[in-house]
């Protein structure tokens, strides 16, 4: 697995690369014109906080049921970089949204819900930092909740009339707009790919530090 | 205890579509529908956006740029603890090996 | 059996509570100063602004309920009896249960003074549709109090459990609380908006199936060592 890690950063680095070439190349939309095409990364690192997600509630229901130190170290990798790209998510939604809508920041459904997302793995990880000894048991709990709340940001926009595109727009772009739609998808997948290089980047450190901490305990005896 | 489980894991799964289905039931029509490609830009409108989306995928390339040199700088803190764990073993001569 | 150790635990509380009634006053007090506090923000030239009845409620009930919840287990903190409750031959997730209906019971005490007096000082008619604000609030009181009973029990033993209560507890807990302000504001309007309402009550029973069901499953290993 590890003999990936560099030709994964390799393709990687290469969709990168190629992405800003090809969002400056593909059509412009009829309404929102320039700014639409901040839509590629913003969906992408959706996709991204996605996965993240699903990563840490599953590893917390690992680690709080089994007690293996591997899914605990998938859980603060993964909790960690949804913190990173629900940031940036929030981020290019706000810039999107200053154009788009005329504002900064709109209190509609979807954008609360990233917001309290984004919030409830900060709480993760204040809670692995500040809680003492155990703490590791504590956070899981929080990211299987944080991972329980992640399918209601999906499905609000749906349920709450809000100015925010619906989902229905992604269901409709492979036939009204198939270049954007394949450009959206190749930038999903560079933002899953990036997703994967990091947590494993991150799960590395983890492991060095559980290494570290036996190393410790070896030497006092 | 099992049985009981799965009566649990039953009643949260039903739960789902008795929230969908009284949301739907009340649905509003769709504030956007799509998006639809155009060719041909008025000039009036580029000028304003260019900054924001300019902005948007510079602080991606910084955010990510500044997360991996956090992991980079962790890593390089770890690994160095290591090496002067392993110098004080072996200055000292423990006795475990 | 499950029901019985969940009534036994409960009885203890209330028997606690019952001699000092400590957190009962303490609790209901702190939610009436709440109301004070937010008369300043949103009470223009003496009239309350329109709407802010529901939202002042429920953040009220979110600020006591996290006292209530802190003022709790810290008794059970204080007395060890945490521990001793949990080496009691009893099932975790009736212990779980015997702990939620002690605090959705102090919870509901604290909103039996605070209706009418936000509906009194807010002039809000809250009570319009008494069976659907029932609804709401019980339901509500139900999704707020089943995270809370967790987070609390699996905090009690942490350094800074003060502050990473509120922490944790609210980010989960918003959904909840907006589809409570946002029920209680259609109920309050002139006339009430009942089918928003039920969404809205449909909304959040689906919330309490998914925390409860995840409180019960995860109550056991978070408490143990």
């Amino acid at each position: 697995m590890r003999k990936l890690f560099i030709p994964a950063v390799v393709v990687a680095a290469a969709m990168f690369a190629w992405a800003p070439i090809g969002i400056a190349r593909v059509e412009y939309e009829s309404t929102m014109l320039l700014v639409q095409k901040i839509f590629y990364f913003h969906f992408a690192t959706w996709m991204a906080v996605t996965a993240s997600v699903t990563v840490c509630g599953i590893a917390s229901a690992i680690y709080l049921f089994r007690g293996t130190p591997a899914a605990d170290h998938y859980a603060v990798a993964s909790a960690e970089l949804t913190t990173i790209f629900c940031l940036f998510g929030m981020f290019s939604g706000s810039l999107w949204g200053r154009k788009a809508w005329g504002v900064w920041w709109q209190w509609d459904a979807r954008l609360t819900m990233a917001f309290l997302l984004e919030l409830v793995f900060f709480g993760y990880l204040l809670v692995r930092k500040y809680g003492g000894p155990g703490a590791e048991k504590l956070a899981a709990a929080m990211g299987i909740f944080g991972a329980a709340t992640a399918p209601f940001i999906y499905k609000s926009v749906d349920w709450w009339r809000t100015i925010h595109p619906q989902t229905t727009v992604m269901k409709t772009l492979g036939d009204k707009f198939p270049a954007a739609w394949n450009l959206v998808w190749f930038c999903s997948g560079a933002f899953l790919l990036l997703f994967v290089i990091t947590l494993a980047a991150r799960v590395r450190l983890e492991q060095l530090r559980a290494q570290l901490d036996r190393a410790y305990l070896a030497a006092e005896e | 205890m099992m049985v009981r489980r799965i009566g649990v894991c039953l009643m949260s799964l039903l739960a789902v579509p008795f929230t969908a289905a009284t949301a739907f039931a009340l649905q509003q029509p769709a504030a956007q529908d799509g998006f639809v490609p155009v060719t041909g830009v008025p000039a009036s409108e580029q000028v304003p956006a260019a900054p924001l989306v300019v902005g948007a995928y510079a602080f991606f390339l910084l955010l990510m740029m500044f997360y991996l040199w956090t992991i980079w700088r962790r890593i390089g803190k770890v690994e160095a603890d290591m090496h002067a764990l392993e110098r004080r073993q072996g200055a000292g001569g423990s006795h475990a090996g | 059996m499950f029901l019985k150790i969940a009534v036994l635990v409960l009885k203890k509380d209330l028997a606690i509570e019952a001699k000092s009634r400590e957190i009962l006053y303490t609790t209901v007090f702190f939610a009436i100063s709440c109301l004070l506090i937010f008369s300043v923000a949103f009470v223009k030239e003496g009239v309350p602004a329109e709407d802010a009845a529901s939202g002042i409620l429920w953040i009220a009930l979110a600020f006591s309920g996290t006292i209530a919840l802190g003022r709790t287990f810290e008794r059970e903190r204080y007395g060890e009896t945490l521990r001793a409750l949990l080496m009691a031959p009893a099932s975790r997730p009736a212990i779980y249960v015997g702990k939620l209906l002690g605090m959705i019971l102090s919870m509901l005490s604290t909103q039996v003074v605070l209706l009418p007096l936000v509906a009194f000082l807010f002039r809000a008619p809250l009570f319009a549709r008494p069976l659907l604000l029932a609804a709401l609030l019980g339901l509500g009181t139900l999704g707020f109090a089943s995270v809370g009973t967790l987070f609390a029990a699996m905090l009690v033993r942490t350094r800074s459990r003060d502050a990473l209560l509120p922490i944790l507890l609210y980010p989960i807990t918003v959904p909840v609380i907006i589809a409570g302000v946002r029920g209680t504001s259609a109920l309050v309007q002139a006339p009430p908006d009942e089918a928003i309402a039920t969404l809205w009550i449909g909304l959040l029973t689906g919330f309490d199936v998914v925390f409860v069901t995840l409180a019960l499953w995860t109550f056991e290993p978070l408490m143990t060592e």
